[in-house]
């Protein structure tokens, strides 16, 4: 007996030879009846599929852990003792091929996730002295010069000190397009050389790693329960004990032992409590492979009914960096007055300067130009800078300035006020007697956030605001661009919090869309807190519920509609599981079901939800026709 | 005190989970475990002198689960 329980099969041999004697036994039934060979058969298959079944229902008995491997047990044994050999055969073969093809599916809707994982860089090749050594990435450490080529994966996070190439990102933002990096420009682990070389200085390795972080955040996200699955799971605590009383009860008082039998086979219910957590796994994997991470059920449920959503304006809605976008020029030409106002402002390290800077060295038709420096200059604080080039000393700086140096302006007033109702930021050049040039500075706005509110609005979002701790200028035109619903401005990080507090009291759930520059506190006291990507923003990733890894805000309007379809995938998983539970049920106690047919309602529909989840996986945008 | 995360063989039920975590909390040593169903791991923490990550593992697999890898 001892040697019969150590005897091992694997799961595939025993499915296989299992499903040889079921049939067997099938065919031999109804050729020669219940003969003593076919009992044998019947016996048989209970015996090897019902062994592994029984062992674990033993295991789990001394844990006190009631599971359906010790009512399947009890029930086919119950089964042998009424001599419906039939029925014990039927119920372990099913109930072990249900196990199979289940364990076999969810594994398909876990596998965006996997595939994930299996971005992770394996190998890392890296300078010793003049040698190239491979290396694992995890031997990989800080000052590293790390040696990339093309189709080979970076293995750590780390400044480009030689080379150049074009990199896909696309396993960290979902972007494919390729990305171009430079001399001193950042690249992260887990993206890939599509062409080019480069000699990478390491950063961060192993598990500090962006991409590591990622990893693990998917990781854990898949296992953060929505409020639904705990309910669920709440609810079969309660049910299966409920249905093994009901058995026993019905036993004693019909004495019949075939239906408190079956009963017990579909105590569990088992779809039910698959039902949320293999649609959550789902959307959670299809999100990360979108650059979409959604921190966890709950998260997922909250996301689609969202009401309001507040956007930060820097870094969010716009780029980020300030761009000149108007030079107006007075006797000199235009690349004169940038080539003056760059070398006046060569030393600053203010936004606006570099602003000007980078303008007046991308020059014309592409050539970049080299930048001057003023021969002498003096800051004069929160005005501007005065300063010496070629031999003629300039002003630079705002009206302040002009002001103070008693340069007249009196006949620009009207474009200055035209350009800085536009929200421009005006930087003005003068010589000692005359405004000889007008620079006008802003942040532009993305490309994507001009559509941004028309999508939110068809997916049924009812207002959209930006909160901005600019001024009410620049405020108002990136609102008119955008097409806010609402703006806030002047606001300090702790009035964006109250104006979140306020917009969830009366519109309903908001949601605060930011890049965790000076939002986090924002991000963090929303109902829902949205990082938009910055590679390495590692507090805004970690505070917020939901991180888009791609610097493009179209994935906002992505994760809601994902969101909504996770929900209604799992709404339809529940609600089928309820009614099969209850379709079973009495079926059982109008004995229209018996074992076996129990068995295999029951494991079909287990089977069917998991299948339901997977389509969640194949989840696109349907993208407006163009 | 140690931290290990072990990476299972798939979980295919919710029971299986719970099984394994029933199991793993009252063996002696074991401080903290929780059962991921999701992605099939297992996060421990426990004394090492009183229970060995081997032993641990040994215990999971008699439950019918492979632990295919930790961390």
């Amino acid at each position: 007996m001892k040697k019969l329980l150590n005897f091992k099969m694997t799961k595939k041999q025993i499915l296989i030879s299992s499903s040889i004697l079921v049939t067997a036994s099938f065919v031999l039934n109804k050729l020669i009846g219940y003969h003593y060979v076919t009992i044998a058969l019947m016996l048989l298959t209970a015996l090897i599929a019902g062994l592994p079944i029984l062992k674990r229902a033993i295991v789990s008995a001394r844990y006190l852990v009631v599971g359906i491997d010790a009512l399947v047990s009890i029930a086919v044994i119950g089964a042998i003792i009424i001599q419906e050999y039939w029925e014990a055969a039927a119920v372990t073969f099913l109930f072990m091929l249900g196990d199979y093809l289940e364990s076999r599916t969810i594994e398909k809707t876990r596998s965006s996730i996997r595939s994930l994982l299996d971005l992770s860089p394996d190998t890392a090749r890296i300078k010793r002295g003049d040698e190239e050594v491979i290396v694992s990435p995890d031997e990989v450490v800080m000052h590293d010069l790390v040696v990339i080529r093309p189709g080979e994966k970076i293995p750590v996070d780390g400044k480009v000190i030689e080379g150049s190439a074009y990199i896909n990102q696309s396993a960290i933002t979902g972007e494919s397009m390729p990305i171009f990096k430079e001399l001193n420009d950042s690249v992260f682990s887990g993206t890939i050389i599509e062409s080019g070389y480069l000699i990478v200085e390491a950063e961060k390795v192993g598990e500090d790693t962006t991409f590591a972080r990622i990893l693990h955040m998917v990781e854990d996200a898949a296992d953060k329960k929505a409020k639904t699955q705990k309910f669920l799971e709440r609810f079969s605590k309660y049910y299966t004990p409920a249905i093994i009383l009901m058995s026993i009860i019905f036993y004693f008082i019909t004495k019949d032992i075939r239906l408190a039998l079956t009963l017990l086979v579909i105590s569990c219910p088992g779809a039910l409590v698959i039902s949320a957590p293999v649609s959550i796994v789902a959307g959670i994997g299809n999100g990360a492979k979108k650059g979409v991470l959604v921190k966890g059920g709950d998260i997922m449920e909250k996301l689609g009914t969202v009401k309001v959503i507040a956007f930060d304006k820097t870094g969010t809605l716009t780029t980020g960096q300030p761009r000149v976008t108007r030079v107006k020029s007075f006797q000199l030409s235009e690349e004169k007055v940038l080539e003056i106002a760059a070398a006046g402002e060569a030393y600053s390290e203010h936004p606006l300067a570099k602003a000007i800077i980078n303008r007046a060295k991308e020059g014309n038709e592409g050539n970049s130009n080299t930048i001057n420096r003023a021969e002498e200059s003096t800051i004069i604080t929160g005005q501007g800078i005065s300063f010496t080039y070629e031999d003629k000393d300039y002003l630079i700086g705002n009206r302040k300035l002009l002001n103070e140096k008693g340069i007249n302006y009196q006949d620009l007033e009207q474009y200055i006020q035209d350009e800085e109702s536009k929200g421009q930021t005006l930087v003005i050049l003068a010589d000692k007697s005359e405004v000889i040039g007008i620079i006008s500075i802003a942040d532009a706005v993305r490309q994507e956030s001009l559509s941004l509110v028309s999508d939110l609005k068809k997916k049924g979002i009812k207002k959209t605001v930006m909160l901005t701790g600019d001024n009410g200028l620049a405020a108002k035109e990136i609102a008119r661009q955008t097409g806010m619903d609402d703006y806030y401005f002047e606001l300090l990080p702790e009035d964006k919090v109250n104006a979140l507090n306020e917009l969830s009291t009366k519109y309903g759930r908001t949601a605060m869309v930011g890049d965790g520059v000076n939002d986090a506190p924002a991000l963090a006291s929303a109902d829902l807190g949205i990082a938009i990507g910055h590679l390495g923003a590692d507090v805004a990733m970690e505070t917020a519920d939901v991180v888009l890894m791609s610097e493009n805000i179209d994935s906002l309007s992505y994760a809601i509609g994902l969101s909504r379809a996770t929900v209604f995938n799992m709404k339809q998983n529940i609600y089928f599981a309820l009614a099969v539970s209850a379709f079973l049920l009495a079926g059982v106690l109008f004995k229209k079901v018996n074992l076996s047919l129990g068995m295999l309602i029951h494991e079909l529909s287990v089977f069917l939800v998991v299948v339901n989840a997977v389509r969640l996986l194949g989840y696109k945008e349907r993208r407006k026709k163009v | 005190m140690a931290k290990r995360t072990y990476q299972l063989e798939t979980l295919a039920c919710p029971s299986c989970s719970a099984k394994i975590g029933a199991l793993l909390k009252k063996t002696k040593g074991v401080n903290e475990a929780e059962v991921l169903y999701n992605t099939s791991r297992v996060k421990l923490d426990f004394d090492e002198e009183v229970v060995t990550s081997d032993e641990l593992k040994a215990k999971i697999a008699t439950l019918g689960y492979q632990v295919l890898s930790e961390r």
